[in-house]
């Protein structure tokens, strides 16, 4: 036996499994309104009242289920934003901005590219985009009953 | 009535990018058999054990099973052996679930163990990406940095903190890393180095966001009667607690507040009898993975009041030699191995408490604070560690 450290091997590993998910009740409904009828649908808790996007079948809050449908606006407010510029292994191609848009008639906001905007150049993009600006959704023509169905929200 | 319970022992690993020396189990046994060392006990005196990761980050599932031998007693002499994994507090909740072993009077003396290599992962965002809500939001490339960065550009509008406020806070972790041999980046790091490093996800730079670690961490928990015997000064916990928010990123659009980490700490607070934090704790181990986010957790855990984190970076009020020293390790900043960090937050505390941080020991402290955060921002974990039992 030799006490000399030696050069350690490496094993290769990987993770490629398969997986499907359903998207449930009331995100089947969202996402057809969205391809079918360019309407984004939240759901109303009948007890806290809050109009929630995306909709979800109970309230967390109150712990109630839930069953009325509201047609809230493709227009709204950004709450808070990022610019990405980094490249992650089998994320999207940077660069990109991520918000959350408050959609008027809603009380919660809904995770949404950012777009229309120059953000090559991040001092632009800087006074481009801002906490509280108007935004006005993309829609795409040929939808497929996703949540990219609406491409981003540009700014109103 | 909950038992009093005491860390008698700690035991931490060299960290980096990539432990290419060590075999997986052979990284955890570098803790467990520390630990155990520190405390003076032997696997046979081990009650239970309770062990910490989160699985896709290792590329292994189920990790506690290749490191069944390595948490002394749980494999060959069949100990009671838990796993938790609660995203970035996998390690606070691994600390709080031994002291609840002990302290329901089940168990006198319980081993805590976590443990993470992301350096064996190879894109640690896409792994982040798999906790997201997959239905609506995980196509968007969401994972923790851009999260982290929402909460930036929420704190830098409401409150006019500033790209160079956080450069500073990267800046004094990375000093204090400095003293702390296990800590994973250990390198002098300038204002002006933190500004120029690359921009990943506006307003965060490379410099304000943690590495990708592999490490691990083992402490050892017992009963009053048992740590008076085992430890000179132990660690006793004064209070703990664990606070959960909602699920979808967007339901909580408030990101320049962290709203749930302020009702833990008053939660926690007024189970330990603390009025003053900025007073009563003499160092603080923060989950700080982002610059931002220390800032954020100053004004939640009432060290300031909101808006004013930035004000504490400035004045160096958290520096070693401030009022409030945070993270004399270096932080989640100069070290994420991520299911082990939450417990190293813990580990820290207590070495602060037992007086044997060595080179980053912080002068004459008596009572240390120990947090965590993970679920990409939802969760978090407190315990509060004292010379005095409570």
């Amino acid at each position: 036996m030799t006490s000399q450290q030696e050069e350690p091997l490496t094993i290769e590993g990987r993770w490629d499994i398969p997986y499907r998910h359903t998207a449930g009740q009331a995100a089947s409904r969202f996402f057809r309104e969205l391809r079918e009828n360019k309407r984004i649908m939240g759901v109303r808790c009948p007890s806290c009242r809050r109009v929630l996007v995306p909709p979800r079948g109970f309230c967390e809050r109150c712990f109630v289920p839930i069953d009325e449908w509201v047609e809230v606006q493709d227009s709204g407010t950004l709450s808070t934003f990022t610019i990405v510029y980094a490249q992650f292994t089998s994320l999207p191609p940077p660069p990109y901005c991520i918000g959350l848009v408050k959609l008027d008639g809603a009380d919660t906001a809904l995770m949404h590219y950012v777009g229309g905007v120059d953000l090559e150049d991040l001092e632009a993009a800087k006074k481009a985009l801002s906490v509280g600006m108007r935004l006005q959704a993309v829609w795409r023509d040929e939808r497929e009953g996703k949540i990219s169905d609406i491409e981003y929200f540009r700014p109103a | 009535m909950p038992r009093r319970v005491a860390i008698v022992g700690v035991g931490l690993t060299r960290c980096s990018s990539w432990r290419r020396d060590v075999l997986y189990p052979e990284l955890v046994y570098e803790a467990t058999s520390a630990a155990l060392q520190d405390a003076g006990v032997t696997p046979n005196d081990v009650d239970a054990v309770v062990y910490g990761s989160m699985d896709p980050f290792d590329g292994v599932n189920a990790p506690e099973k290749w490191n069944v031998d390595a948490c002394a007693a749980a494999g060959m002499l069949s100990k009671p052996y838990l796993k938790i994994s609660t995203g970035g507090t996998t390690g606070g909740s691994t600390a709080l679930a031994a002291y609840y072993h002990v302290a329901s009077g089940l168990h006198d003396v319980v081993l805590a163990v976590a443990s993470q290599r992301v350096g064996e992962n190879l894109e640690a965002q896409l792994v982040l990406n798999t906790a997201v809500d997959p239905v609506y939001e995980r196509g968007f490339g969401v994972g923790a940095i851009t999260v982290a960065a929402i909460q930036a550009c929420s704190h830098m509008h409401a409150y006019g903190t500033t790209e160079e406020d956080i450069a500073l806070v990267s800046v004094r972790n990375h000093a204090n890393a400095l003293n702390n041999p296990y800590a994973h980046l250990r390198v002098k790091f300038s204002v002006q180095d933190a500004l120029a490093s690359a921009m990943l996800s506006w307003p965060l730079r490379l410099s304000d966001c943690c590495p990708s670690s592999d490490g691990a961490c083992a402490i050892v928990f017992a009963s009053e009667e048992r740590a008076r015997k085992l430890a000179q000064q132990p660690a006793w916990i004064r209070g703990a607690g664990q606070i959960t928010d909602n699920y979808f990123t967007g339901d909580r659009p408030w990101y320049e507040d962290w709203d749930s980490l302020a009702m833990l700490a008053r939660r926690v607070y007024r189970l330990a009898k603390i009025d003053d934090p900025m007073r009563e704790f003499d160092v603080a181990e923060l989950y700080n993975a982002f610059t931002i986010q220390e800032i954020l957790e100053y004004e939640a855990l009432g060290f300031c009041e909101k808006g004013k984190g930035a004000e504490l970076v400035r004045q160096g009020v958290t520096a070693m030699d401030g009022r409030l020293p945070v993270c004399p390790s270096g932080g989640v900043l100069s070290n994420n191995p991520i299911g082990a960090s939450g417990l190293i937050r813990v580990a820290e505390a207590a070495l602060q408490v037992m007086g044997k941080a060595d080179q980053r020991q912080v002068p004459d402290v008596k009572t240390a604070l120990a947090h965590s955060w993970g679920a990409t921002i939802g969760f978090h974990t407190l315990m509060i560690l004292d010379q005095k039992a409570p």
